[in-house]
């Protein structure tokens, strides 16, 4: 009977609270995203749907992306076996990466914006502006929480041996990760 | 009181490897500010929740009073209406028409955002969520509060837009394009728009979080031995609502986004081809398509029809089978029905555009999954019914609430089968027959299940009782007024008469119902008076209600009545009660009622 009871208590504990309120929290901002994308479908079948060539700069913002996905891994790794010294590095060099990003970001989109794509009209590159640009301020949303957190580690005296915090972190910024790749496919795949 | 506190009562069942399980709520200090202002007790935060929606709910009671003055007396002036709102508005005592047309904006986004959605499903999530299911706070009781700040952020700045120069949003609650895309196009689509849309996505943002918590709680922190199918059908129906409302908002947000982006960026997703009389110009905006907007809103939209009758219908089924002494009929099919509902919410958004040039293949699939809902709402109310069926009934006000949503659902359900067909919809479409139905059926019929529970879980609230004559009268008229109402304005639409239309005097063939028009009114009036007189009796029985004095007043098997009468931050002052059985053992064995903490008998087995 006992026996029965920690094991249902063992499995209610799988995922913590807080961990399984972010996927709730990913599966809605994916829900924004998928509102976005498929208005962008429909319109692209309606008379005056104008494009824009991909930025050499979103290459540069993708590959960046990818790289910051490595550091915060890495940052998580470093934490679980106490290496503060690498982990600290690790950190803030996925915050430098994430800024890196969303400046890519900017460049890219001023390089579509003096090939003369403003936002007049209702086409690809309005559409563009408005997604990525969410998708910006989902990483610097991201940026900011992870700067917190890096405080709020080092602010006090007592050790903190609580990765919940850098957990969520990771899984965040692997999603921003992947909605970004998500995005950058669909740009290129659907004209 | 940090997150991880929350997580004690669930620590605490679960290894007593974490000593400190003991130290929540009650042992902190807390001040007037932390206690009542920025409180993260979710008791509080409900309560709160419910305050704020019942301002909301009286002042878009009275914008309605105010244009069904203008609706059943269009040629009558009322100098005192030029006294209180001025001479714009109200030009010698008479309604003027963008006045007219922002009452009946915002008397549905109130309504419907404010009153049924931030104030039910926040009320009652809130208060039951954690005292259901036996865990001491939310997943996370920070969010949960920035929830309610949200919601209170984005009431201030929709309360706000009510006196600017050019007054409120006017474009109808749906803003459907272009008229909300243009400020050119009317007074009300000027900064009263933006506020609307600022306040908007303010209130998703406080959905969403709320949402959010409500699910975690649900799914990670149940008492030992909760197991999902021993919750109370309150809880299932807020766990769908808020599936609902997470996977829905984010694509009315990216619908607004655009808007906005029509609005001040020079985009034209919504806009092509547009002359404005009033300024006599022509638009460059080209390629925009004012259709795509609908699809984006319409598929919040439907699903949160759905938001504001779930938690109704949960507060219903609790109540109903409290009072009628009887477990609920066929709990699995409620269940099962719930979920059926929160499924086909998705897939009907398109009914609302049968008339908007859809094509007609597309809408026969629509029609075909429309009256698909007709099934599971069927099966509830079938259930509803089968447990009163040779009930031991006690007609509290609660429980004559929660029969009052059932008739309700009824009438309004059955016009839903007329209007979910698209050869029907060309006749009755944006005609008064629609009004009937959606106020029928989710609008009175929500707040009937609010008002079930807010009379039944009052107590626990309180720990005092309301009056119960002012609650009789407060339901009977209530009842017999939202009938009257709505009941005639079926024929008027069947009849061809538009909603939303300032004056049809200029029709003679709507003539005929002049008189029909003034009895609405009249009753509309009656029908406010009354539920000022329930906000009396809520404010008066805080502070001189007869005292509770028993820990379970209703004889109710759920957890919420074996907490204290006035439960402190945490809820149970010891250990949190561990669950044997369901949540409707009534009349079994010759008991009147078994609480779920009761161990099962020799003579039971696992249900």
């Amino acid at each position: 009977m006992i026996e029965a009871n920690i094991k249902v208590n063992e499995q209610r504990k799988k995922i913590h609270p807080h961990k399984f309120t972010l996927w709730v929290a990913l599966g809605s901002i994916v829900m924004m995203f998928a509102g976005l994308t498929s208005a962008y479908i429909v319109k692209r079948d309606q008379p005056n749907w104008t494009t824009f060539s991909i930025p050499r700069a979103f290459w540069y913002s993708t590959a960046t992306i990818l790289v910051s996905s490595v550091t915060i891994q890495m940052a998580l790794k470093a934490f679980k076996e106490r290496e503060m010294m690498r982990y600290r590095n690790l950190v803030t060099l996925t915050a430098v990466l994430g800024v890196a990003f969303v400046v890519f970001q900017y460049l890219g989109f001023k390089t579509i914006w003096n090939s003369g794509v403003t936002l007049k009209g209702s086409g690809g590159g309005q559409f563009l502006y408005i997604i990525a640009g969410l998708h910006a301020a989902h990483v610097l949303g991201g940026i900011i929480a992870l700067i917190v957190m890096f405080i709020k580690a080092f602010a006090s005296k007592v050790r903190r041996y609580n990765s919940i915090p850098i957990e969520l972190m990771a899984t965040y910024w692997h999603f921003v990760d992947l909605l970004w790749i998500y995005l950058f496919i669909f740009f290129i795949g659907i004209k | 009181m940090s997150n991880e506190a929350t997580l004690h009562g669930h620590a605490a069942t679960s290894h007593g490897a974490e000593v400190h399980h003991d130290e929540h709520g009650h042992h902190h200090k807390e001040t007037f500010i932390t206690k009542y202002v920025f409180s993260q007790d979710h008791k509080m935060i409900a309560k709160q929740f419910l305050i704020t929606g019942m301002i909301w709910a009286i002042l878009g009671g009275l914008m309605s009073v105010l244009f069904r003055l203008q609706l059943g007396y269009p040629d009558a002036h009322f100098p005192i209406l030029e006294d209180l709102l001025g001479s714009k508005w109200a030009k010698g005592g008479q309604i003027q028409p963008e006045f007219y047309y922002a009452l009946v904006t915002m008397h549905g986004t109130v309504l419907v955002f404010f009153v049924l959605t931030g104030g039910l499903s926040g009320t009652f999530a809130n208060f039951l969520i954690p005292l259901q299911l036996g865990a001491r706070d939310m997943a996370s009781p920070f969010l949960n509060m920035l929830s309610y700040w949200f919601f209170w952020l984005a009431s201030v700045v929709m309360l706000s837009s009510l006196f600017i120069e050019t007054g409120p949003a006017s474009g109808g609650w749906t803003s459907y394009p272009p008229l909300s895309a243009l400020g050119d196009a009317s007074e009300g689509s000027k900064t009263g728009m933006d506020l609307w849309i600022i306040s908007m996505a303010l209130f998703v943002v406080s959905s969403l979080l709320g949402g959010l918590n409500y699910i975690s709680t649900i799914l990670n922190l149940r008492t030992k031995g909760m197991s999902m199918t021993r919750m109370p059908l309150t809880i299932w129906a807020l766990l769908f609502t808020a599936i609902l409302g997470v996977l829905s908002f984010p694509v009315l947000l990216s619908g607004f986004i655009l808007l906005l982006f029509d609005r001040h960026g020079g985009t034209s997703f919504y806009l092509s081809d547009i002359f404005i009389a009033s300024t006599n110009k022509a638009l460059p905006n080209e390629g925009g398509s004012a259709i795509l907007y609908q699809h984006l809103f319409w598929f919040l939209g439907h699903p949160e029809v759905y938001i504001i009758i779930l938690p109704a219908m949960g507060l219903v089924s609790e109540v109903m089978s409290v009072n009628a002494r009887k477990p609920i009929f066929g709990y699995m099919a409620m269940v099962g029905s719930m979920f059926a509902i929160a499924i086909l919410a998705f897939l009907v958004w398109a009914h609302h555009m049968f008339v908007t040039g859809l094509n007609p293949f597309l809408g026969s699939v629509f029609v075909l999954l429309t009256l698909l809902i007709a099934v599971p709402s069927a099966i509830k109310v079938f259930n509803w019914l089968t447990t009163l069926w040779k009930g031991n009934i006690r007609f509290t006000p609660a429980m004559l609430f929660a029969i009052g949503f059932v008739s309700m659902f009824i009438s309004g359900g059955l016009t839903g089968i007329f209007l979910g067909n698209s050869t029907l919809d060309i006749q009755l479409h944006d005609t008064m027959f629609v009004i009937a139905h959606f106020h029928i059926v989710m609008g009175v019929s929500g707040i009937l299940g609010m008002f079930a529970g807010i009379y039944h879980w009052y107590p626990k609230m309180y720990g005092r009782y309301m009056n119960n004559t002012l609650a009789y009268i407060h339901f009977w008229v209530t009842l017999i007024g939202a009938y009257l109402i709505f009941w005639p304005m079926h024929y008027e639409g069947l009849a061809g008469m538009p909603r939303r239309y300032l004056d049809t005097s200029g029709w003679l063939s709507f003539n005929q119902f002049g008189g029909l028009n003034r009895m609405i009114s009249t009753v509309a009036m009656v029908v406010f008076a009354v539920q000022l007189l329930f906000v009396f009796n809520f404010f008066y029985s805080i502070f001189k209600g007869r005292k509770v004095i028993t820990q379970n007043p209703w004889g109710a098997t759920t957890l919420e009545w074996t907490a204290p009468i006035r439960p402190g931050h945490g809820n149970w002052p010891g250990e949190i009660p561990e669950v044997h059985r369901w949540a409707y053992d009534y009349a079994k064995d010759g008991r009147d009622f078994i609480p779920q903490t009761e161990p099962l008998g020799s003579n039971e087995s696992a249900h």
